[in-house]
């Protein structure tokens, strides 16, 4: 088994008051082939036997699916490779005494509540906001009773495929979340069931995404590129041709349809 | 209309008002580099070129529409810019490698937007209203530009920065050009490729095509 040993400064920080710093540590004897979050988890332990406090980071499915791990590793959100989450990034991708800076997502809208561990639930109040359908409650629709084509299909599951882990808000330079409300518009708006709401989903999102605090796009695509979905970057156009459209077109909600739509 | 559903105010809606009087400006300066290729014709034709372009009852018109253009795209993809920074208060110690690193362009776009202006304005101050020398080609008095562009551009420094105004225009052009047709929503696999390359010929058309003035007229024309 190959080992290597690193230098790590992670970031520490007490709460979402703190200002926090980078404080070092070595991660010694580590397995090549453990994941960048099992290092993580050696550290830890290391910290809890000499009775400090250990590093708090999110984490869950360790399989790429939850989108619950974050970091952003030497100044790459999920770390250097594409389409990997961090818990998926091997430590063979490491080189023995190299020194790695391990940060939080930084965002005005993802808070620090603790070293690297961030609030994202403004994800949450966008997808609230008008990422979902309005259907019917009752028995169960006859499946395909409603024929989709195959390619649009195909293109609202890449969509689909965002896990919100806000890598894209995380490496972007303006802290945008256009990529994932861009990816869960697209999801949606190209099935036949997201039509009726497709153009009050985009100004509700939008204004929603807006109010967080995330910044604007300046289509420089680092987004896509750290997206370890490889959400492609023709969501967002599109997101921004149904806000123009829905813009020019759409009668507002009155206040009787506000809250739903 | 809600407030919180006010185009004006949402950032995408700001985006494709910049991007909008961006292709304003776009337009207008390819045809600004067109006219001035003319001074590889004959000194006549650059001056007449100016002359009917000044005697036209619509230029007036035109002007206005540019300077708002212009005032338009500054101050809101300046406001934009803030609120970026606002959203981003804080940077990270190490900065992304390859495809997860943002290139310097896109990058420092607000800072060549402020170039980009403080250059018009001394252009402006320079040209339009610098001296007016007079000349007649038989068809009555007009202004000789030509002249003046000899004059200024025999000059190095001027020369100088012209070039790196003129380049950076460039650089701006190639990432403006590309986003605006993303940011107005013209992104799709069959075009894609052929706007990325349209994109970054208009840049390189227009800003050479501005650089071979000041370089012929400093290295080529003798008086
Ligand atoms: S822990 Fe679930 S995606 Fe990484």
């Amino acid at each position: 088994m190959k080992t290597i040993n690193l230098k790590l400064k992670i970031w520490r920080q007490s709460g979402p008051e703190d200002k926090g710093h980078f404080m070092d540590f070595n991660a010694t004897n580590i397995s090549t082939d453990m994941s960048f979050l099992e290092m993580l988890d050696v550290v830890n332990s290391d910290l809890i036997k000499q009775n400090k406090e250990p590093i708090e980071f999110d984490h869950d499915c360790r399989e790429g699916i939850c989108g619950t791990c974050s970091l952003v590793i030497n100044g790459s959100a999920h770390g250097p490779e594409l389409g990997t989450t961090t818990c998926q990034l091997h430590m063979r991708k490491f080189n023995d005494n190299d020194t790695v800076y391990i940060e939080p997502f930084r965002a005005k809208a993802f808070p620090v509540i603790k070293d690297l561990v961030v609030d994202r639930s403004a994800f949450d109040r966008i997808i609230a906001a008008g990422g979902f359908i309005s259907v019917n409650t009752g028995s169960a629709q006859d499946a395909n009773a409603i024929p989709v084509a195959k390619e649009k299909a195909d293109l609202s599951f890449a969509a689909a495929t965002c896990i919100g882990c806000g890598a894209c808000v995380a490496s972007c330079k303006n802290a945008s979340a256009s990529l994932f409300v861009a990816a869960k518009m697209a999801h949606l708006n190209l099935l036949p069931q997201g039509q009726p709401e497709k153009e009050n989903r985009a100004l509700a999102m939008v204004a929603q995404m807006d109010q967080e605090g995330f910044g604007s796009c300046t289509n420089t695509g680092v987004c896509s590129a750290a997206c370890p979905k490889e959400i492609s970057l023709e969501t967002i156009a599109q997101m921004n041709r149904t806000f123009l459209q829905a813009s020019l077109g759409n009668r507002p909600p009155t206040k009787l349809s506000e809250g739903g739509f | 209309m809600l407030q919180k559903y006010c185009f004006f105010k949402s950032t995408i809606g700001r985006k494709q008002l910049v991007a909008l009087t961006g292709l304003i400006l776009s337009l207008f300066v390819l045809t600004h580099m067109a006219g001035n290729l003319l001074i590889l014709v004959s000194p006549q034709k650059y001056n007449e070129y100016a002359h009917s372009l000044v005697s036209n009852p619509f230029l007036e018109l035109i002007e206005w529409v540019l300077l708002f253009a212009l005032v338009s795209h500054f101050i809101i993809a300046m406001k934009l810019q803030i609120n970026n920074f606002k959203a981003k208060p804080q940077a990270y110690a190490r900065s992304g490698q390859g495809k997860k690193g943002t290139d310097p362009v896109s990058q420092t776009m607000a800072i060549q937007g402020l170039l980009i202006l403080v250059f018009i304005v001394l252009h402006l101050i320079t040209f339009k209203y610098g001296t007016s020398y007079e000349v007649n080609y038989g068809t009555g008095p007009m202004r000789d530009l030509h002249r003046l562009v000899v004059e200024v551009f025999h000059n190095p420094i001027y020369v100088g920065w012209y070039l790196v105004a003129l380049v950076v225009l460039g650089l701006h052009l190639k990432h403006g050009v590309k986003s605006l047709f993303q940011t107005l929503g013209f992104n799709h696999p069959k075009y894609q490729c052929a706007l990325q390359v349209f994109a970054l010929l208009y840049a390189i058309v227009v800003s050479c095509g501005f650089i071979i003035q000041p370089i012929y007229v400093y290295f080529i024309f003798q008086n």
